[in-house]
């Protein structure tokens, strides 16, 4: 049989076919890792500070050391993922090299390039990449984005932004389906977003990879409220660690997104888990602490 | 057991699911998700999917739906895809994990090593996908081969149930073989 080992695209969003349905969770040790793995995360995220200590830390916020990124990958058997600064292809070089699962070229940390993304069709690894709205999806796909997520507003505990995310793409992806076809370059290039893949959204109504929610989810019903709204999978950042009982509430929000749209589920999902996160509104957050302004 | 359109159940509680709807529906078979014990009771064989298999032992167990499955797989054919082939095989290794013990083989889990080392290749023509893939490391005598590579068996057949270490399932050109064999297993 010949193979294929190459920067394939379908081998990249395999893995992201592969992670839908479930829940990837922030953990900043490998005790957590394990707390993750134990409640059913499909995959963690490996990180130095989660979102809302980013957010109350302030300063530049980098890629992970890449010694707690392996002893993370060391201590589970479900696939990991660490982030990089946007446009900074040099820590994503690095996280490849240490065999991460996943690379999240990620606004919750300081961008290292305000005009350019990572190319990442250069890459073996996949990434996965944040979005508002449906142009700014393809941007990143054009780019060899293999799993797109919301950005909404990490470290919030807000699912707000999450949800704005969610319904612009799937708002955007409507009003493209119902486009002549002589209509499609124009939208294009109104958009800013690559023909070819404007082209497929069209055709199949969907984006070209699998679109998962990010940004402020802190409960079992945000998890459901994300699911139903179209995500194919949840990330929970500060959510869970920053709970409670973050046993609890991670067991909790896998079961909700499992069943998401079974109510009787989720409200069984939702009772006795004590307090989630603190949450932050939006208003009160400065231009410039506004995560999901970051990248373009 | 034969049937002319028979319903393929897919547990769906994580992982690779929609991308079987098309390969089933075009190898004649009908394609339904399942989450519950009362669903599992309304298929005719099942498709465990690809997705991540520590995650699907822990729904399992959590969601208490380890013993109507159980039941199930022991009555009706299934077929067990990467994740789902660990679910079936009756030894796990890397690390060791419980299982339903349904196939007689003992399989290790990312055999081939993390996601920088999974592959696409064709089989029958098919183009398939090797994600985080386990390698199926022993096979009991009466386990026909029906795939190999390097590492072994890759796709093999046991009675009515069948494993495979890849996923023709992301494959656009439906069906596959692998599920047009499974199927048509069902309607001979």
């Amino acid at each position: 049989m010949s193979r294929n080992t190459g920067k394939t695209i379908t081998i990249k969003t395999g893995l992201a076919e592969m992670l839908k349905g479930g829940v990837i969770m922030d953990v900043v040790t490998a005790d957590q890792a394990k707390v993750a793995e134990d409640a059913g995360a499909v995959a963690v995220m490996a990180l130095e500070r989660v979102p809302s200590d980013i957010r109350a830390a302030g300063g530049v916020a980098r890629m992970s050391p890449p010694e707690l990124v392996q002893e993370i990958m060391n201590s589970v058997s479900i696939p990991v993922m660490a982030k990089c600064r946007i446009g900074h292809f040099a820590e994503a070089q690095i996280l490849e090299a240490i065999g991460v699962d996943f690379i999240d070229e990620s606004e919750v940390l300081t961008p290292a390039d305000e005009d350019y993304h990572i190319n990442k069709q250069n890459f073996k690894v996949p990434f996965v990449c944040g979005a508002t709205c449906l142009a700014e999806a393809l941007r990143r796909i054009g780019e060899g984005a293999a799993l797109i997520r919301t950005k909404g507003e990490p470290g919030t505990g807000n699912i707000v932004e999450a949800v704005r995310h969610l319904r612009e793409i799937n708002q955007d992806i409507k009003r493209v389906c119902h486009l002549e076809d002589d209509e499609l370059m124009t939208e294009a290039k109104d958009l800013g977003a690559p023909f070819e893949l404007l082209r497929i959204v069209k055709e199949e109504g969907r984006l070209p990879v699998p679109n998962f929610a990010a940004g402020g989810v802190a409960t079992p019903a945000d998890a459901a409220l994300c699911m139903q709204l179209g995500a194919e999978t949840v990330f929970v950042g500060s959510g869970i660690f920053k709970s409670d009982d973050p046993a609890a509430f991670a067991r909790a929000i896998v079961k909700a997104t499992a069943h998401y749209d079974d109510p009787k589920m989720v409200l069984e999902a939702s009772k006795g888990l004590g307090s989630a996160m603190t949450g932050i509104e939006i208003a009160d957050i400065e231009d410039n602490m506004r995560m999901a302004n970051r990248g373009w | 057991m034969s049937l002319s359109k028979p319903v393929i159940g897919v547990l769906a509680l994580q992982g690779c699911v929609d991308r079987h709807g098309p390969h089933i529906e075009a190898a004649g078979g009908v394609f339904k998700t399942v989450k519950t014990a009362a669903q599992f009771d309304e298929v005719d064989a099942f498709i465990l999917p690809g997705g991540e298999s520590t995650t699907m032992l822990k729904l399992i167990d959590n969601f208490g739906l380890w013993k109507s499955l159980e039941r199930n797989f022991r009555a009706k054919p299934v077929w067990g895809i990467c994740a789902g082939s660990i679910l079936l095989a009756e030894k796990v290794e890397n690390p060791a994990q419980k299982s339903f013990g349904i196939l007689p083989i003992t399989v290790q889990r990312n055999g081939y090593g993390r996601q920088l080392d999974s592959y696409k290749t064709e089989i029958e023509g098919c183009e398939v996908s090797f994600i985080r893939a386990p390698v199926f490391t022993d096979i009991a005598a009466n386990v026909e081969v029906l795939a190999k590579n390097e590492t072994g068996p890759v796709w093999i057949r046991h009675g009515r149930n069948m494993a495979s270490a890849f996923h023709p399932e992301l494959s656009f050109d439906t069906p596959s073989p692998m599920h047009r064999l499974f199927i048509e297993s069902l309607r001979a």
